[in-house]
């Protein structure tokens, strides 16, 4: 079994901000994260897939097939958007939210990805790393 | 749910590469230039990952704040602008990068705010890196 890994990257803006927290709370627990005006970042999506080597083609996968993937499944709704209030999964109610954390954006880039590599056959998806920054990521591998 | 969360650091320090178990002309052959008498210096990355469940009001695996305090307590303070040869951990082992990825998992094994220690990987150069997950 081989492990290939295609990178991406998307820029957007988020805030933390959970709506059945205090505001003292939310400044507490999140910080600068908190400022309700939003910040954001430039992002690296790293997808990993894993699977054998074709023996005609020696490909894992089409590393072309697999940018669309991403293209179509990930970045034609996250890059250049404002997370939490044009991207689904973390639009907040009046009492719930799910916080578009760098480990959020791991699990949710996995629903997204996963049933698409799927569905084709042949490999796997193996693992997603989102990093925020160089020094912060966060990753999942799948895991309930 | 579970996932990780990992977190890169630097720090500085000078080593030298030699063992009293071995002759000057067999340190010389091992370690090479790293066996220069008076040692050379490093920026080493040091990259942590924590795994654990995501808690569902923070959406964190761990609070950064909490992590970098005791990284920077357990690790960075430690060796950061330090010669490592002089550190009490490497009095009986070499400080090679092998080594000191050990010895910073096992600083940090017991010391997080939260979740487990699931690798420490120190990169010495950009060409060259060391992973440890305890013991496998």
């Amino acid at each position: 079994m081989i492990f290939l890994t295609r990178r991406a990257t998307f820029s957007a803006s988020h805030y933390y901000w959970n709506p059945s927290w205090t505001e003292e709370k939310n400044h507490q627990v999140f910080g600068r994260c908190a400022n309700r005006n939003g910040h954001g970042h430039n992002y690296t999506l790293e997808v990993t897939v894993a699977g054998d080597v074709d023996p005609v083609t020696g490909f894992v996968v089409d590393l072309k097939w697999l940018r669309e993937v991403i293209e179509r499944e990930v970045l034609a709704s996250w890059d250049h958007r404002n997370l939490n209030l044009d991207v689904p999964e973390f639009v907040a109610t009046e009492s719930a939210a799910t916080i578009p954390t760098t480990e959020n954006l791991a699990i949710a880039a996995w629903k997204r990805l996963e049933p698409a590599i799927t569905a084709v056959g042949g490999a796997q998806l193996s693992r997603i790393r989102v990093y925020e920054t160089p020094e912060i990521f966060a990753e999942y591998k799948g895991e309930a | 749910m579970r996932a990780s969360f990992g977190r890169r650091y630097s720090i500085s320090a000078s080593h030298r590469l030699h063992t009293e178990a071995l002759s000057v002309e067999e340190n010389c052959v091992t370690y090479g230039k790293c066996n220069n008498p008076n040692g050379h210096g490093h920026n080493y990355v040091v990259e942590v990952l924590v795994g654990g469940e995501v808690n569902p009001e923070s959406g964190m695996v761990v609070d950064m704040v909490a992590l970098d305090e005791a990284v920077r307590t357990k690790v960075i303070g430690r060796f950061d602008h330090t010669n490592l040869n002089l550190d009490p951990v490497f009095q009986d082992r070499v400080p090679t990068t092998e080594n000191l990825c050990r010895a910073v998992f096992l600083l940090l094994r017991n010391a997080l705010p939260a979740g487990e220690l699931e690798h420490v990987r120190v990169e010495e150069t950009e060409n060259n890196f060391f992973e440890y997950y305890g013991e496998l």
